[in-house]
């Protein structure tokens, strides 16, 4: 009886109250937002996009989570307390938090998302990010078979124990991330591979799933079983897939979507003029750059060439007249973010006229000049705006006696191309997961694999990188980070091309979007003024 | 009906040859002669490009990025988003997409027409193993073969060609098959079967003669398709690499910025549909100057 | 007739196997697989993946598991979209590309064949340089240009029409319209071009000559007969228009399946790529099937034996 409840009567009375608050459509708030394309999944712990995040940062709720501004602050966990070795975070659960079938939300729902999280049968992309958990590592590569082993305990159905293998600061951050959210034990074993369709899912966030046509739209509404139910303010979502940004931002100033996810770069001087207050255009944790294959010869065997390469493109001209989305001319491989201190090429102050001349000193040494020029092939996924940044690169590089040939790739191609290490030098990008270097400063260690491009291998480096898993103090940590970064930039491995920066166009009417440089802005503090 | 078909088969008459009657009659339709001037001009200029004292179609102008068409600095249709000349770009990419255009004219025209017609003349299984070898070829995943092309024979533009020229011939072979088996029935057809003229001979004499009509409105049909799909392998990182291009990969770049810099993909666009139009008379030109029933 | 439809029917099955046969080993002799991605999936993962989709077992044995699998309609699960499986994915997607499809082609085929009729009786005349001017910007000019052009004009610039979405009545228009232009044009100019060639043959002249009404010579012989190319286009352009395009569904954000065929394929998602290649194999079978009837329909002479 329970099941036929669940499975037939719950759908029909959600219908009907949907149907009943149509009717009364004045006083619901609705908030519409493009989300750039069709989410993959909407299971927090196999999903792996920014449009798979951003639905699932409203209807999950990780022990920490979103403010407006990006601040982390409790989500499922009201308070916690961190040990002196930053080793053992114990978390408090609140008692008033639900899932949206009116379950309580318990220590062992989050003891047993983590262990879905990691379990080698769900596959899950993200999963090494949990390493940082005692025995999470082992379990993932399934050399341990007993889940229980893992550092996550719930000591009573309030309170959740976790263990983690170093202190590692940035933790709090991770457990907002889709990966560490909660899973309803008992929808995912009834449901299996089913459980996240509207009608089945059950989850722990201010909203809950209702409609999903592919291709068309995701629909979810308020959850009243969540804890912060009555500060909730808009009462559903509907998140549009929006591949087309030019039709996107179309959809936004004929009032369809009061959200976008993305601008389209050509109108961004336009949009800056005549939509000031819509236009939000704010710095992200991404690093656009040129990676450099040093397994190849030539610009593998002379960091001379490589710098020459460096110091050939001109930054400001690239983000001011090419890509013009208010990119930040990038000088280094860690974007700017908080509590970090970027390290910086050598040449960052010196004038363009002046890198041009040093870059030609440098190419002559090896017998190279626009006579006799150091050929290069340019790789790039097909795409305008790597074109057009490649074809001015090549142009640039064209005055200091590089002949650039450029190749074009589609998406899958280029990627094993790249993956193989087939290339002389190739466009790539890196966004962060969460708000610290470690992001950014492993994949250029020696045995981070197919993840290092360039096929980077230093042992100063490396061992400046690994030492911060050990490093209890923050900010020795983080001028580790620093240190490592100024000897990787030193060697020239990559081109740094132009740290990101993430557009969205924010109707008037909308309240509460606020800027944060991780870019999630969750339901629950927005408001939509009719 | 049977007389109307008899009729159809007059005696043809001895004299004037048969080329030199099509072309009087071609020059003497003034649509198809101006079309014929287009056209060669449009080639002129394209294929002589590099002759003409232009800019280079890879110089970049910092200072003139996506601007408008600018007589005094020389940039009839303005610039593109790397500041490089676009009447300069679309003449160089009028190369690719004539060649591309004309590949698809010859491969349609000579296998699409004659895969057609003996599909059509000989009919029962003959005619259903190659046409279901038509609906195969027009089924499989063209992404694919064109994915495996790049993969298999790295890139060139003779790859380009092939790709096109595999599936250009598709919808013509059909449209021929269609003419085919309507006039196969046809008295001058049997008569010609009965005196026992080849099967070669009545396809080629024949039958195809009297399909010209639709294949020659279907060959302006295709052109234009053609045209585009090699914007699409480009897409897929087959078709022509920068900095060279083509009218397809301009107009969709151009169409990307089409709500600020509408030149970009306006006068690639009108370039073609005038070349296009052009082509359109002289064909209705050809027809009808080659217009077995006519004679 | 029917013994031939039959028979063509049962060929069906031999054909859509090869379409098959040739496409599963194409679509996995490209490089790249599935699980390919900007952030490389950790090497257990991607060993777990690849083992749950069965990619690890020599291809001739996945080619007989997935025929096995097709067999009882079941087209495998989506790489891509986790969610769902993909004949989920094709049957929410088709019924939309289907009803938009058929919409654009009975539009396009009522006003091209018009204009075509029309401009071929009054040939060399400004209509007729008209609609072959229309004609070949409606070819020349594709539905990535046209469309935007029309969400701007009457979306934005005029507020007719919604300029995206899809749910209410007034979604239809603007994709059925830019799904239409190329196919008017297309129809307009093969009406035009045989009905040019009818009308100077020999029976018709001669019909008039008997002093016959002409609309009874041109409805009985000659557009009867000027429609048969239009028959040969129309059948791979049905395939064509009704499996949707990429193109108009993402402008306007249509739930169809159109967009599947070059996401699939730039995804390497295998299943959901083989699943939309065999409905669309399924409906050119289909309807060039069709179109040998029509043939015969329009012109009794035509006998297939």
């Amino acid at each position: 009886m329970n099941q036929v409840f669940k499975r037939l009567v719950l759908p029909a009375i959600t219908v009907a109250a949907l149907m009943a608050s149509t009717a009364l459509a004045q006083a619901e708030m609705v908030l519409h937002r493009g989300n750039g394309a069709e989410p993959e999944t909407i299971n927090p712990h196999k999903s792996t996009g920014v449009t798979e995040a951003n639905i699932e940062a409203d209807i999950f709720e990780g022990l920490t989570t979103y403010a407006p501004n990006g601040d982390i602050v409790p989500g499922a966990a009201e308070s916690w307390e961190i040990s002196d070795d930053g080793k053992t975070y114990t978390f408090h659960l609140r008692k008033n938090a639900k899932w949206s079938n009116g379950d309580a939300v318990t220590a062992k729902d989050f003891v047993f998302g983590f262990q879905d999280a990691i379990n080698p049968e769900t596959a899950a992309d993200y999963a090494p990010i949990l390493d940082v958990i005692v025995n999470a590592e082992k379990i993932r590569k399934n050399e341990e078979k007993d889940f229980s082993k893992l550092g996550a305990e719930a000591v009573d159905d309030y309170t959740l124990k976790v263990s983690l293998t170093g202190p590692t600061p940035y933790f709090l951050g991770l457990l907002r991330h889709p990966i560490s959210y909660p899973v309803h034990k008992a929808t995912v074993e009834k449901f299996k591979d089913d459980w996240t369709r509207p009608g089945n899912i059950v989850s722990n966030g201010a909203y809950q799933l209702t409609e999903w046509t592919p291709q068309a739209s995701l629909t979810y509404v308020k959850n009243p079983n969540y804890w912060d139910a009555g500060n909730v303010k808009v009462d559903k979502v509907v998140m549009y897939p929006t591949e087309d940004l030019a039709e996107e931002l179309k959809r936004f100033k004929a009032g369809e979507l009061d959200v976008t996810y993305d601008a389209p770069s050509e109108q961004i001087p336009d949009l800056e003029k005549n939509y000031p207050d819509e236009f939000k255009n704010t710095p992200y944790l991404g690093t656009y750059y040129y990676v450099i294959n040093l397994t190849r010869e030539a610009l593998g065997a002379q960091p001379d060439l490589r710098k020459a390469l460096s110091l050939g493109v001109n930054r400001e001209i690239l983000v001011s007249k090419i890509t013009q989305g208010g990119e930040a001319p990038a000088y280094s491989w860690e974007p700017p973010m908080s509590n970090y201190k970027q390290a910086f090429v050598d040449f960052k102050d010196m004038p363009q006229k002046q890198r041009l001349e040093e870059a030609k000193k440098l190419l002559e040494k090896h017998g190279y000049s626009k006579d006799n020029p150091l050929k290069v092939e340019l790789l790039y996924n097909t795409s305008e705006n790597h074109k057009k940044i490649a074809v001015a690169v090549q142009s640039m590089w064209k005055q200091i006696g590089v002949d650039a040939s450029l190749r074009n790739e589609e998406w899958k191609v280029y990627l094993e191309t790249r993956d193989k290490k087939q290339f002389d030098v190739a466009r790539a990008a890196w966004i962060a997961d969460y708000d610290d270097p470690i992001n950014f400063a492993d994949m250029f260690l020696s045995d981070a694999g197919e993840r290092n491009d360039a096929g980077y291998s230093n042992p100063e480096y490396d061992k400046l990188v690994k030492g911060t898993g050990t490093e209890t103090d923050p900010a020795k940590r983080m001028q580790m980070f620093h240190d490592a970064e100024q000897i990787f930039l030193n060697d020239n491995a990559m081109i740094p091309i132009y740290h990101y920066t993430s557009q969205h166009m924010v109707s008037k009417k909308v309240a509460g979007w606020e800027y944060n440089i991780l870019d999630f802005h969750l339901a629950r503090f927005i408001t939509v003024a009719q | 009906m049977t007389d109307l078909a008899i009729l159809a088969v007059q005696p043809e008459v001895k004299g004037r040859s048969l080329w030199a009657d099509a072309r009087r009659r071609f020059m003497h339709n003034k649509a198809a002669v101006a079309g014929l001037a287009i056209l060669i001009l449009v080639t002129l200029l394209c294929f002589g490009a590099p002759y003409l004292g232009l800019r280079d179609q890879d110089e970049i102008n910092w200072d003139m990025i996506s601007v408008g068409p600018n007589w005094a600095e020389g940039y009839y249709f303005g610039t593109d988003q790397n500041g490089r000349d676009l009447f300069v770009r679309t003449l160089y990419g009028g190369q690719v997409s004539l060649i591309v255009g004309m590949v698809a004219t010859l491969v349609s025209l000579v296998i699409g027409t004659l895969w057609g017609a003996t599909a059509g003349f000989i009919g029962g299984r003959t005619d259903n193993v190659m046409m279901r070898i038509v609906d195969i070829l027009y089924s499989i995943p063209f992404i694919f073969f064109v994915i495996l092309l790049t993969v298999v024979f790295n890139k060139s533009m003779v790859l380009i060609y092939l790709a096109i020229g595999a599936v250009s011939w598709l919808d013509m072979a059909r449209i021929v098959r269609g003419q085919t088996i309507s006039i196969r029935r046809k008295e001058f057809i049997e008569a010609a079967h009965a005196s026992g003229v080849s099967n070669w001979r009545i396809i080629t004499r024949h039958i195809i003669p009297n399909c010209l009509g639709p294949v020659v409105v279907y060959m302006t049909l295709t052109v234009p398709a053609v045209i585009l799909t090699e914007s699409f392998l480009s897409y897929l990182g087959m078709g022509v690499q920068e900095p060279n291009s083509s009218w397809g990969t301009l107009i969709s770049e151009g169409a990307k910025s089409m709500d600020i810099a509408p030149w970009a993909v306006v006068f690639p666009s009108a370039v073609m549909v005038v070349t296009l139009l052009a082509l359109n008379f002289v064909g209705d030109g050809l027809r009808d100057a080659l217009d077995p029933k006519d004679r | 007739m029917l013994n031939y439809t039959i028979r063509r029917l049962i060929g069906a099955i031999p054909t859509l196997f090869v379409i098959l046969a040739v496409s599963f080993f194409m679509v996995r002799m490209a490089p790249g697989g599935p699980f390919d991605k900007e952030r490389k999936v950790p090497a257990e993962v991607e060993a777990k993946l690849i083992q749950q989709y069965h990619l690890d077992e020599p291809l001739p044995q996945q080619f007989v598991r997935y025929i096995g699998g097709l067999a009882q309609g079941d087209f495998g699960p989506s790489f891509k979209y986790k969610d769902f499986t993909v004949s989920e994915l094709i049957w929410q997607g088709f019924p939309t590309s289907l009803a938009l499809g058929l919409s654009a082609i009975a539009i396009a085929l009522i006003v091209g064949v018009s204009l075509g009729i029309w401009s071929s009786l009054r040939q060399n005349s400004w209509i007729d340089y008209l609609s072959v001017g229309t004609a070949m910007m409606g070819i020349a000019v594709p539905n990535f240009v046209i469309a935007p052009i029309m969400t701007l004009v009457f979306g934005l610039m005029l507020h007719w029409l919604p300029v995206g979405g899809w749910g209410k009545p007034t979604n239809w228009i603007l994709p059925i319209i830019a799904l239409a232009i190329p196919q008017i044009a297309a129809f307009t100019r093969l009406t035009r071009g045989s009905m040019l060639e009818i009308l100077r043959s020999n029976f018709v002249r001669t019909a008039r000559a008997k002093g016959l009404p002409e609309l009874v010579t041109l409805t009985r012989h000659a557009i009867r007969a000027a429609l048969m190319p239009v028959v040969s286009y129309m059948g791979p352009a049905i395939a064509n228009i009704v499996t949707g395009s990429v193109i108009v569904e993402q402008i306007f954000g249509i739930p169809g399946i159109g967009r599947y065929f070059v996401q699939g394929a730039i995804n390497r998602d295998y299943t959901l790529v083989l699943g939309v290649t065999i409905l669309f194999g399924a409906l050119v079978i289909i309807c060039n099937l069709l179109a040998d009837i029509c043939y015969g329909l329009l012109d009794p002479k035509v006998r297939y034996d």
